[in-house]
């Protein structure tokens, strides 16, 4: 058998579900407890947290506490959209020997409470059907490796206007061999055209 | 500029575009063509004998058409790299008969007319998008005259005028009789904070830079009579107040109010301007001997080749999206992908330069490390199921599969070459391939827990990572409010949305499915969402012939930028899901009863045919 923080999916499941009030941003428009309280009869749930802030340091610290604590398995984290903390909370799953793809994320601000502002009983019906959607994916996740891949040190940079120079300035001056590739016969862009420059009233060039 | 063309680690490639992107962070294959110039770079020492005798003459661009270059010209006078180059349209070519001069008189003989363009092959692991802007031209707004009097300009050609490297030697002088005005207007906003024409966005610059011109002006010519017809003035940087203060100081009449006329006096070419003054309420006229648009930024009109390179988003205004507005805004959507300066949004020089330090340092985190981890989103085949039918090499974007039909080699990912798409998972006829973290088994676990409850009151909503699922979360940040009843499930690309799993939903009771993508140019992964189209149109078919209202599949290509589109489409879904009825669902739940997934499908006939085999041999 596999390690028991890492489990393939015929082991024992041990799902912990947190459920984030973002301040007022989720608990504002839905009843967060009531999610929480939910979320604890789903199956394979063995415990479900509420937390003003789950990203902020106490709230990352209960999710460590409660993965060593319940020796879970799978976390659940409901707060806002994955685009902004999933790596986050990757990160603090795997530092109490999680893999980081065991972990899954509940999108109740974007798609939720933000967009319900005014029906807290549908906002929270739709909530609670939402943690199960993602308890439900979570009971099969799967433990997976990060390949690691060598880098090229090198950068490509597209244009050569203003931007373009000192963005090949600073990476070249940083010893990285850059290629600044113009469309125009001469660097220089927009910038080269102008005379003097504001608000320094100086020469652009 | 000049720094650029000497540091030892700067390659610097002009008169070159990209035409080809391929790999992954830390790990990019360019393709650069390199124009041919017809003069060795490298040689020219920009001694211009070939400039004096060259006899062709044409608008020098610029100068913005106030004066002519040659065929053989250098593009400003300080041009890095400084070396010349033929305009090849222009140029009467190496005939003897027909021209050939400065061929003759080029001592280090670095002219060749028969130069052909390079190809180039670069690796780099990190790349930063700073292709700028364009600007507004404002010839569709007639009330102002551009096009009619030669006295209105932009503020292009502004700088051009007032310039020392300018056609005037910096001595401001009007177009049609050469005599520095005594008056002159500047018309704010021109392209920019308008409903009707031009752009809604603020142009961000024009503010600043035309109080700039005030200034720059009553240095030069203390006394001229300058007048700014404006609606805002946006001042809000560092320092800037302090310059506004000073152009009011220098007598600069600032008019709150758009001028509705601009005609010419014909005798004088002067210009009178008619705008109500919004301060006083009052209509006024204006004589003035000279007028400057105050012209808008643009996004550069030939973004989509590197959009679609890079597979970048744009903005409903057209500059390239950020991954995201507040935390990542230097970061492109596309790892390893940074974007600097006015692609992203219109700003000045050194927000531009600011932009630009901070894109580099981002990089550098990337190209300072040796090695990173990429993420482990990518397919896999069992081998055991897979027929080698090639049917997902060929869906594959990438074509990072290697399958041989011939010899019945089932398929192999390249898995450093996958980006995750999931397309040749919905494409494989037999269930052999998924994908790492959006397994089906995981999505028909998601599905099943939508529609244990309440099916007739759901939406099933597949979204894309990139686009459709952003495009909600933007939504959310919009506050924009739409009914309760859409569930998503989050896919990287569309591509992935299998018909088992459109069927199942079906099956299960649902109402409505609505599976959601990028815009076909945006598609993150080069052109997947195009097999999303095809598979949803045969889908269509499918469900026609069962007797199933094919509306109740819908497909919609929703940005990351259109919150509104988002927003809106979940209100209409949510009208026809109310139009659905009990009866059509339980035709529908009962034409799918028999629905088996293409793995099991598969997984049954290999078992049987192993039975027959065991048969055979007994």
């Amino acid at each position: 058998m596999a390690d028991k923080k890492n489990p393939g999916k015929e082991d024992d499941l041990r799902i912990g579900v947190f459920v984030c009030e973002c301040g007022l941003n989720i608990a504002g428009s839905l009843d967060c407890e009531e999610v929480r309280k939910y979320a604890e009869t789903l199956p394979d749930v063995a415990v479900s947290v509420l937390n003003k802030y789950t990203c902020a340091d106490p709230g990352q610290n209960e999710i460590k506490r409660y993965v060593k604590e319940y020796d879970l398995n799978r976390v659940v984290v409901s707060s806002c959209t994955p685009l902004m903390h999933e790596p986050t909370f990757r990160a603090c799953v795997a530092d109490v020997g999680l893999n980081p793809y065991l972990f899954e994320m509940v999108n109740l601000r974007e798609h939720c409470s933000w967009v319900h502002l005014h029906d807290r009983k549908a906002a929270t019906d739709k909530a609670k059907d939402m943690v199960k959607i993602g308890v439900a994916r979570a009971r099969h996740l799967e433990p997976q490796i990060e390949k690691t891949v060598p880098v090229t040190k090198a950068a490509l940079v597209i244009g050569g206007g203003v931007a373009g120079i000192q963005a090949s300035l600073d990476l070249a001056d940083s010893g990285i061999q850059v290629y600044l590739v113009e469309k125009d016969p001469s660097i220089g862009g927009i910038m080269a055209a102008l005379d003097k420059t504001y608000p320094t009233m100086d020469c652009s060039i | 500029m000049m720094d650029v063309g000497r540091h030892p680690n700067i390659k610097l490639l002009t008169y070159s575009e990209v035409e080809e992107v391929s790999g992954y962070v830390g790990n990019f294959n360019v393709k650069v063509r390199k124009k041919a110039r017809y003069v060795d770079e490298n040689e020219c020492n920009a001694c211009a004998e070939c400039f004096k005798v060259c006899p062709v003459a044409v608008p020098d661009e610029f100068q913005q058409g106030f004066s002519s270059r040659k065929a053989i010209y250098m593009q400003l006078p300080q041009a890095v790299p400084s070396s010349y180059i033929i305009d090849m349209e222009a140029c009467l070519g190496n005939n003897p008969i027909a021209c050939g001069k400065c061929l003759e008189v080029c001592d280090k003989k670095c002219i060749d007319y028969d130069m052909q363009d390079e190809m180039i092959d670069l690796k780099v692991g990190a790349i930063i998008v700073a292709t700028g802007m364009d600007v507004y031209d404002p010839t569709e707004l007639d009330e102002y005259g551009y096009r009619s009097f030669e006295n209105v300009i932009t503020s292009m050609e502004f700088e051009r005028l007032i310039c020392a490297g300018g056609p005037a030697q910096g001595h401001f002088i009007r177009p049609t009789d050469e005599k520095t005005p005594k008056t002159i207007g500047f018309i704010q906003c021109v392209g920019s904070r308008s409903e009707k024409r031009g752009n809604r966005y603020c142009s961000n610059i024009c503010c600043m830079n035309t109080i700039k011109d005030t200034v720059l002006l009553n240095d030069h010519y203390p006394g001229i009579e300058m007048k700014v017809f404006y609606m805002d003035i946006r001042a809000f940087g560092k320092a800037f107040e302090d310059l506004f203060r000073r152009s009011k100081e220098a007598g600069v009449k600032y008019i709150r109010g758009l001028p509705g006329e601009v005609r010419e006096d014909p005798k004088t070419r002067d210009l009178i301007v008619t705008v109500e003054n919004t301060t006083t309420g009052e209509v006024e006229q204006h004589e003035l001997d000279m007028l400057v648009l105050s012209i808008g930024v643009l996004p550069r009109q030939d973004g989509s080749g590197i959009q679609k390179l890079l597979t970048l988003s744009r903005t409903a205004d057209g500059f390239f999206m950020e991954s995201h507005p507040k935390l990542k805004p230097v970061d492109a959507p596309t790892k390893g992908v940074f974007l600097a300066g006015c692609a992203e949004f219109p700003k000045d020089v050194k927000d531009s330069v600011t932009q630009a330090s901070a894109a580099a340092a981002r990089a550098e985190i990337i190209l300072n490390a040796d090695k990173i981890k990429v993420e482990a989103i990518t397919s896999m085949v069992d081998k055991e199921m897979c027929t080698a039918c090639e049917i997902c090499y060929r869906a594959c974007p990438y074509k990072c599969i290697e399958v041989d039909r011939e010899n019945k080699i089932p398929a192999q990912i390249i898995e450093a070459a996958c980006a995750g798409c999931g397309t040749c998972g919905a494409e494989c006829p037999f269930g052999a391939v998924t994908m790492r973290h959006f397994t089906d088994d995981q999505i028909i676990a998601q599905i099943e827990a939508i529609l244990d409850e309440d099916p007739m009151e759901k939406t099933v909503v597949f979204a894309c990572n990139w686009c459709s699922y952003q495009g909600a979360d933007f939504a959310g940040i919009s506050r924009l409010q739409y009914p309760p009843n859409q569930r998503i499930i989050r896919t990287m690309c569309s591509g992935r949305v299998d018909e088992d799993f459109v069927l199942y939903a079906f099956k299960l009771g649902a109402p409505i499915v609505l599976v959601s993508g990028c815009h076909f140019a945006d598609c993150h992964y080069i052109d997947a969402n195009r097999w999303t189209q095809k598979r949803v149109e045969k889908l269509w078919d499918k469900l026609e012939k069962m007797g199933v209202r094919p509306e109740r599949l819908q497909l919609e290509w929703i940005s990351a930028a259109e919150g509104q589109k988002f927003a809106k489409v979940m209100r209409e879904l949510e009208e026809m899901r109310k139009k659905v009825t009990k009866e059509e669902v339980e035709f529908t739940k009962n034409a799918l009863k028999d629905l088996k997934f293409k793995r099991e499908k598969r997984k049954a006939k290999l078992q049987a045919d192993k039975a027959k085999a065991e048969k055979v041999a007994v």
